[in-house]
């Protein structure tokens, strides 16, 4: 074959590629997005009632004769979840990045690096059946409680979020550069200065990114804060009580209605808030990244 | 006579802050140590506790080859083990040519215009979208649009969209990773940029290529949101004699449904019905948790491999 068609074909080939995987995208936004806005369009609900009613109970009819389907309940859950878990996560994972990164670099790199892979390889299924032997029953322990419930939740998930925050934070310290660190110990800072003061303060933007991706992990996980969480749709009374997220009631009620139904669409539509969130997730990221760009030229 | 007084209380100071500052920073090495010691030990705890609870079914050969059963003890995973491992090697068989065809554009070719912008926002974002979502659009579009049912093939492309985030971004790293100077000297001897990137650039990056595949490799066999509405929850009883592709019983039939063992253990639990739940849920996971180890070990081993035959010859 002639160089310049072999070119071309290589070029045609791989682009094809590309283009494949965006059409697939493209389309799983779309027909999510349909399926979710029909909701409104087909069965006449109310965006605000969606967004901000309190009762979950789409089998029975409202006051005005509409299905009862505020979603309240799971979107306060899942932000619970998420925030809880990346407050238990964050120091957790950022200090072992500082330690892998600072103090033992070798360590970092020889043991600690694969040992984090491990915990990043390991089901989701598997955290979820832990969680569900060992912290419900443990919570339930102490708390007098059922063990299930948001407190539950997070601390699987913080678990969970830990090794991906973690490999991105030590990313981010060691993609500051040296010579910064030199000239904080040339200017007789101790160590623990030079990291407060010079590096964790150079990598805050990498650092928030990182953070943001181990949320994004948070808000979308389901199986395993299913498996915890009680499944009650209900708005939490506090962190003990079973309660649920989009995608845990996502997850048991997909199988059970028909397509086509008011209970089925307002499902699809917990479908679309999800996805939107990942997507604001991912805007956030990038509005850290052009801020970080801007601020170091 | 204030100089006097005021040099040795400087001194003094000066000592106190610099004893201060050096017992700030043997505290924070002290927590940091403590902090990774903590990970370690929660490491330590979840893939020991998996192994040892699981450690009974883990060996028992008719657990890991009989049929698994609904209201009775003593079913076994024979079907789920063999599922999973199809459903990887179907998934890896679509998603490593797509992801390399991508990951060479995206690294060698793509242009810096408007197109591609587009076509890597598409990969980030599939790459954060939680696996749930890719699975319920498995389920609109595989399954009920294209007519597949809960099916092998359905599950198998959901997973390949879950992979090929993962795969792009290793093998474009792998790639960019290539020193630049390998590119100019493929280009000045005459190649074309395919040549090059097929001759020169895929062989250097090809340790990292396949470490990556097989680490992802491991995410996808413990993958269960993206399958449970894709390749169903069922798992009929596999006859490996049967070779008609189109009965439910042939192992091979990519359009029956088939449950993994990851899905197996959140059906179990969620059902709840099985009377020796936990028994069979810890051997499960203990062989999920085997099989990811070994994906692991793997990995590092055959980069490592490769990369010797590569620099040795």
């Amino acid at each position: 074959m002639p160089k310049h068609r072999l070119e071309r074909c290589g070029l045609t080939v791989t682009g094809a590629c590309v283009a494949l995987v965006t059409v697939l995208v493209v389309t799983l936004i779309v027909m999510v997005a349909s399926h979710g806005l029909a909701t409104f369009a087909n069965d006449g609900i109310a965006v605000g009632d969606f967004l901000l009613g309190t009762t979950w109970n789409p089998h029975q009819a409202d006051a005005n004769g509409n299905p009862t389907v505020g979603a309240l309940p799971m979107i306060c859950g899942s932000f619970a979840v998420t925030i809880l878990s990346t407050v238990i996560a964050l120091p957790i994972a950022i200090g072992s990045a500082i330690f892998v990164v600072e103090v033992a670099p070798g360590f970092g790199r020889r043991v600690f690096q694969p040992l984090i892979e491990l915990l990043v390889g390991i089901p989701s299924v598997v955290y979820g059946l832990i969680g569900l032997s060992v912290v419900v029953a443990w919570t339930r322990s102490w708390s007098g409680s059922t063990g299930y419930g948001i407190l539950s939740a997070s601390i699987v998930l913080a678990v969970m979020v830990l090794p991906t925050v973690t490999s991105l934070s030590i990313d981010a310290l060691a993609s500051v550069p040296h010579e910064y660190r030199e000239g904080s110990y040339a200017l007789g800072c101790t160590r623990w200065q030079t990291i407060w003061n010079v590096v964790l303060r150079s990598a805050t933007p990498s650092l928030m990114t990182a953070t943001i991706l181990g949320m994004t992990r948070a808000f979308g996980e389901s199986l395993a804060v299913q498996m915890v969480i009680g499944n009650s749709a209900q708005i939490p009374g506090s962190l003990l009580t079973p309660a649920s997220t989009l995608t845990s009631v996502l997850t048991m009620g997909m199988g059970n209605e028909a397509m086509g139904t008011v209970y089925n669409d307002v499902l699809w539509s917990l479908a679309l808030l999800l996805m939107a969130m990942s997507l604001v997730f991912i805007l956030i990221i990038h509005l850290i990244g052009g801020r970080g760009a801007v601020r170091h030229g | 006579m204030a100089d006097v007084t005021s040099v040795p209380s400087q001194a003094v100071r000066a000592a106190r802050h610099a004893r201060r500052i050096a017992a700030q920073d043997r505290f924070a090495t002290g927590v940091l140590t403590a902090i990774v010691g903590l990970v370690l030990a929660v490491l330590v705890a979840i893939v020991g506790y998996i192994l040892v609870n699981g450690a009974g079914k883990l060996f028992d050969v008719s657990f890991l080859t009989s049929k698994p059963e609904q209201f009775r003890a003593g079913g076994g995973i024979g079907p789920e083990l063999f599922n999973s491992f199809y459903l990887l090697v179907l998934t890896l068989v679509i998603s490593v040519p797509v992801s390399l065809g991508a990951a060479v554009f995206l690294a060698e070719y793509a242009p810096d215009n408007a197109a591609t912008t587009v076509a890597k926002t598409a990969i980030e974002t599939l790459s954060s979208l939680p696996s749930i979502v890719v699975g319920l659009f498995g389920f609109l579009f595989f399954v009920l649009q294209c007519g597949w049912g809960f099916s092998i093939l359905s599950g198998s492309l959901a997973l390949t969209m879950f992979n090929i985030p993962i795969l792009v971004r290793t093998i474009q790293q792998a790639l960019e990773a290539v020193p630049r100077t390998q590119r100019d000297a493929g280009l000045a001897l005459g190649l074309t940029k395919w040549e090059t990137t097929i001759h020169v650039l895929l062989p250097a990056a090809m340790p990292a290529i396949v470490t990556g595949v097989v680490l992802s490799a491991g995410r996808v066999f413990g993958e269960a949101a993206a399958l449970i509405y894709t390749a169903g929850q069922s798992a009929p009883a596999l006859d490996f004699l049967n070779f008609d592709l189109t009965s439910a019983s042939c192992p091979w039939n990519v359009f029956r449904p088939a449950e993994t063992l990851a899905v197996h253990i959140w059906k179990i639990n969620s059902e709840g019905v099985v009377p020796d739940l936990e028994a069979v849920s810890n051997g499960t996971a203990a062989v999920l948790m085997v099989c990811i180890l070994a994906f692991n070990l793997l990995a590092r081993w055959a980069g490592k491999a490769i990369a010797r035959r590569l620099t040795a010859e």
